[in-house]
């Protein structure tokens, strides 16, 4: 086996500073197994120039001793963040081509740590998918594969980024969530998958699917990988008008908290129909482990969680509706040649440019935002959203985290659920309430299915805790080994 | 409320997307299929209860009235599918 | 009732309420830190967001939000401490988020009122609301045959939108309506109301109805960029919807573009769905929330008003009403008139103001700022025609050259030998050789023919070549002529 496999962030940091192996003999390892590894298509872009670059000058930080949080380490950037000079796609056509000259907030703060940029993963196009099917570059492929060797779905819309870190390909991912883009890929492929509280992580350069709902986050191997790499794209910034001036915590000192004495919720609208037996019993076992280390815990509702999605499916759209008018093929992104008039112009390009799904999201956007639907629809969403808010707010009166399961069933095959877009919206049920309250939450995992599939647990807390959201995850992964 | 062709033609319009005609039954059915389900919105009483604008209850942050140009000011038209002595181009508009 | 517009068969009243967008002058944009400077190198002042590019994030402009409420203040308006930003969807070359972030519902200004002069008396217009908006970029529909240009640089500007209530009733109303605005504007300096560079720009709504009866159809009519063509379009709309009334048609409710050309408006090109603007809250900006101490602060702070300085300058001036309103109708003027008035007799320094000072700016076709003339140039000539060193008719025979010149009042009058002759004894002997010369006129005049005094003076003034001081003319030879 190779040294370099089992390899954490937090592992990698203290090898470097050893000199254990240099940051470029360590890029190479991940740029060749990126290159071999291309079938299961995490990346839209590779950057092993920029890569090596960027190794290089960590080696030389490591060498004078002025090593920063993330010095060396390989990482893979969702396609999503705005990055200087390197194409960005959001895995859209109308993008294929679009070169930005400036850096989002989230990578930039990720560079200036020394992170070392390995590629540009692949996701669902706009980050509008759960499985990373709506992707222009084709679907990414999960390294776990099901019976027969039968090909599954990495999840999405961080399905890239997901699927890159379970196979080895880096040793952490950025990715966005929006409805559970990081938690439930997480979930499927079997690793950390952290979405901080709305308003930590600046939106700055993130191509915007929901203004109100994106959140930048991580994907990493382990509960301590997320702690470091979290750490370093949560903070203001004056970019971004909704980004929060809430102090940020030293995370990976969440090892001093306690549970003891905590409180765990367990909300009994999470006990969905169709929710897979086998992940309902770890969830109850969890329950029991935390219990044997003296957290108490609770039964707690959320009465309104039966009303999250079809909210979501009113306010995702609608904003999405907007954000994405900018592509119009006038400044930048795909423009159909040899139009003579401007509504060909923008409604060929942005017909050809954008797939089906984006399409229908637009669409039902537009929709509930019109006169006459606007109220009905839109506004009432609205009021649905702070009424499930106040669900949390009340529960954390009374508890201090929640654990619920992170997706009602494992990974599923590429191609399945493809007619039915509700299918498929089904699978963010246990994600997004934690979306539409802005609340912190992490998806970690908690075991397999009979067939050998991962499945996650997910544990949500108030706003801002995300300390603690770590210590109760660091429990389930020590627990689960 | 229900989506029909016409429906579909009226907002594609909105949207600046082309739905080719033998798409617009799916379209509209996919459409419905959507708003039939967040239909049971509906039943929720939301009588007194403020729409939810923002998650956050923190201030909007106010910038200082300062000219900051970007290095790269250039570049805004770098990515332009078609430009012409400093401009963006697109076909002639008739007002 | 007055301004009603006789059609074939009926009286008719004009009802109409303006729209005006207010750029406000702040260095930077709105919501990006972009340059706001007028006539640069196209596409030179924009930011990711100006430009609508991916990821791009709107952060607001204190100096805006200051404006706005200052201007809110001073339309005697409501000032809401919870605004909200909303986005209004469309798609135009020049838009290039594809949505135009505004305020709709919640404007951080309410409902206010200014006062305009009518032949009636003094008329109250109420303002509906005030709000913040983008400004669009520029498209130039006229370098090429086949294409648009697209300018971003005015992309993101902030402007302020002021509605009125149709509360006004004719062409001239309108007009003092949009002359006063600016002037407020100008007074608590949100925006320099320059109307060529389209820092103010109005709409106006048109309608017409039978007096008494309900609001007819209105038309909304763009483009109209001076106060001249404000009446013109809206002499000609009115009309236009008249002699349609009268013909048994239908008004449509549409967007007009007034041609200063042909002085007429016309339909623009039907922009069909794009009624449909599906406005909703922004959720890349948080709700405003005015401080009290920010609305307090400006409040204490704010400037004095057109109206409270007309009426100061009456009672401290005692000048004339009509003086007065025409010094504070522009705030440079304003100021101008209280520097320069500064222990001179005011009647006579509101004459050259308004009198030379004006007719040369029009002639120039330059405001007072431009025409960077100084208060201390005309009052070196005011204090000469004071102390009778020069009349007024010299001083206005050489106001323009005096205005255009770098030489002191004192130089130019010595160069062209033009002082007065104002010297008591110089005067005598000039009188007394004229007296010496018209015996018989002496005579006449001293058995009774008044009419005469008129002669000696000119006498007087052809002899000095002008340069007498006449009231001194007048007093030696009241003397003279009575031994």
């Amino acid at each position: 086996m190779n040294q370099f496999e089992k390899l954490t962030i937090k592992s990698t940091i203290q090898h470097l500073k050893c000199k254990d192996f240099s940051c470029k003999e360590l890029t190479e390892y991940f740029i060749k197994k990126i290159s071999d590894n291309r079938k299961l298509n995490c990346f839209i872009t590779e950057t092993p120039d920029h890569a090596l670059e960027m190794a290089l000058n960590s080696d030389k930080k490591i060498d004078n001793n002025e090593i920063r949080a993330m010095e060396g380490i390989p990482i893979a950037m969702k396609d999503l963040f705005c990055t200087k000079n390197v194409k960005t796609t959001a895995a859209s056509k109308i993008l294929e081509n679009f070169i930005p000259f400036y850096e989002s907030t989230v990578s930039k703060k990720l560079w200036d740590s020394g992170s070392v940029m390995l590629g540009k993963s692949n996701l669902d196009e706009f980050a509008m998918g759960s499985a990373n099917t709506t992707s222009f570059f084709g679907n990414v492929i999960n390294p776990i594969k099901g019976k027969n060797n039968s090909d599954l779905v990495p999840g999405g819309s961080s399905g890239g980024s997901a699927a890159a870190v379970a196979a080895g390909l880096c040793l952490g991912a950025t990715g966005s969530d929006t409805g559970g883009s990081i938690r439930q890929p997480a979930s499927f492929c079997g690793i950390v998958g952290m979405k901080p509280t709305y308003g930590r992580c600046s939106r700055f350069g993130m191509v915007a699917f929901a203004s109100s709902l994106d959140q930048a986050g991580t994907l990493t191997k382990n509960v301590d990988d997320s702690a470091i790499m979290l750490q370093t794209i949560c903070g203001y910034d004056e970019k971004d008008s909704t980004s929060s001036k809430m102090d940020v915590p030293k995370f990976s000192e969440y090892e001093k908290l306690s549970l003891k004495g905590k409180k765990i919720g367990i909300p009994k609208e999470y006990l969905v129909d169709g929710l897979n037996s086998e992940i309902k019993k770890s969830w109850e076992n969890f329950s029991e482990e935390f219990k044997k280390i003296g957290v108490e815990i609770i039964d707690i509702s959320l009465p309104h969680t039966k009303y999250s999605l079809p909210t979501y499916y009113i306010i995702a759209p609608a904003e999405a509706s907007a954000n994405l008018a900018r592509y119009d093929g006038v400044r930048y992104g795909y423009r159909h040649q040899n139009v003579d008039n401007l509504d060909d112009l923008y409604e060929i390009s942005r017909s050809k440019g954008f797939g089906d799904e984006v399409k229908r999201r637009i669409m039902i956007g537009t929709y509930v935002l019109s006169a006459g639907y606007y109220d009905a629809y839109y506004i009432k969403a609205l009021k649905v959203r702070r009424l499930i808010l106040d669900d949390f707010i009340k529960a954390f009166k009374k508890c201090d985290l929640i654990l619920t399961p992170t997706t009602p069933n494992v990974s599923f095959l590429i191609g399945e659920k493809q007619d039915d877009p509700l299918e498929m919206y089904l699978n963010d049920v246990l994600t997004v309430p934690a979306s539409l309250a802005g609340l912190p939450a992490i998806s970690v995992p908690a075991g397999k299915n009979k067939d050998g599939l991962p499945f996650g647990l997910q544990i949500i807390s108030s706003h801002f805790n995300e300390a603690l959201v770590f210590k109760a995850a660091k429990f389930i992964e020590d627990t689960n080994k | 409320m229900s989506i029909d062709n016409s429906i579909v033609k009226k907002i594609s319009k909105l949207s600046k997307l082309k739905i080719k005609s033998d798409s617009e039954d799916k379209m509209a059915e996919e459409l419905n299929n959507i708003l039939n389900w967040v239909e049971s919105l509906q039943e929720v009483n939301t009588e007194k209860v403020e729409p939810l604008l923002s998650v956050l209850n923190e201030k909007m942050p106010l910038r200082d009235d300062k000219v900051v140009m970007d290095d790269n000011q250039v570049d805004i038209l770098n990515n332009a599918p078609e430009k012409k002595s400093g401009f963006f181009v697109v076909p002639k508009v008739v007002e | 009732m007055k301004n009603l517009i006789k059609g074939k068969s009926n009286l008719w009243e004009v009802v109409l309420g303006l729209e005006v967008h207010a750029q406000i002058s702040s260095k930077s944009k709105l919501f990006s830190s972009a340059s706001t400077e007028y006539g640069s190198e196209p596409n030179s002042q924009v930011t990711l967001v100006d430009a609508g590019m991916p990821g791009a994030l709107p952060v607001i402009n204190e100096y805006c939000i200051r404006q706005a409420v200052i201007t809110g203040l001073g339309l005697n308006a409501k000032i809401n401490k919870k605004s909200v930003f909303d986005r209004k969807n469309y798609f135009y070359p020049d838009l290039p988020q594809g949505y135009q972030i505004s305020q709709f519902q919640h404007p951080i200004v309410g409902e206010g009122f200014l006062t305009i002069k009518t032949e009636e008396g003094e008329k109250k217009i109420g303002i509906t609301r005030l709000h913040l908006e983008q400004d669009a970029g520029k498209s130039i529909h006229d370098q090429d045959f086949e294409n648009t240009f697209i300018d971003l640089n005015r992309s993101g500007c902030a402007l302020m939108e002021i509605v009125s209530e149709p509360d006004m009733r004719s062409g001239l109303e309108a007009a003092e309506y949009l002359k006063k605005l600016r002037t407020i504007l100008q007074y608590v300096g949100s925006c320099d109301g320059n109307m060529e560079k389209g820092n103010l720009r109005a709409d106006v709504n048109v309608s017409v109805r039978i007096p008494g009866e309900k609001l007819g159809t209105r038309c909304e009519i763009k483009n109209v960029n001076s106060i001249k063509f404000i009446q013109q379009a809206i002499t000609f709309e009115a009309e236009r919807q008249i002699k349609l009334l009268e013909s048994g048609e239908q008004i449509v409710q549409e967007t007009r573009l007034f041609d200063p050309n042909k002085l007429e408006t016309r339909t623009m090109r039907n922009k069909e769905e794009s009624h449909d603007y599906r406005y909703f809250p922004d959720p890349d900006l948080p709700p405003l929330i005015l401080e009290d101490s920010l609305i307090d602060d400006l409040k204490k702070n704010l400037p004095e008003l057109p109206d409270k300085k007309k009426e100061r300058f009456i009672n401290l001036y005692k000048l004339k009403e009509y003086d007065a309103e025409v010094l504070v109708s522009e705030k440079d003027v304003s100021i101008f008139f209280e520097e320069l008035v500064k222990g001179r007799e005011p009647k006579l320094v509101v004459s050259w103001l308004t009198g030379e000072l004006f007719a040369f700016l029009n002639k120039k076709n330059v405001s007072l700022a431009e025409s960077k003339v100084t208060v201390k140039k005309i009052a070196d000539l005011i204090d000469l025609i004071s102390d009778g060193t020069l009349s007024n008719r010299q001083a206005k025979e050489v106001f323009e050259v005096y205005l255009e010149g770098s030489k002191t009042a004192k130089e130019l009058i010595s160069e062209k030998g033009m002082a007065q002759i104002s010297d008591e004894k110089e005067l005598s002997n000039l009188i007394v050789s004229v007296l010496d010369e018209n015996e018989d006129m002496v005579k006449d005049y001293k058995s009774g023919k008044d009419r005469l005094f008129g002669f000696f003076v000119g006498q007087v003034m052809k002899l000095s070549r002008g340069k007498a001081n006449p009231q001194m003319v007048n007093k030696i030879l009241i003397e003279k002529l009575k031994r």
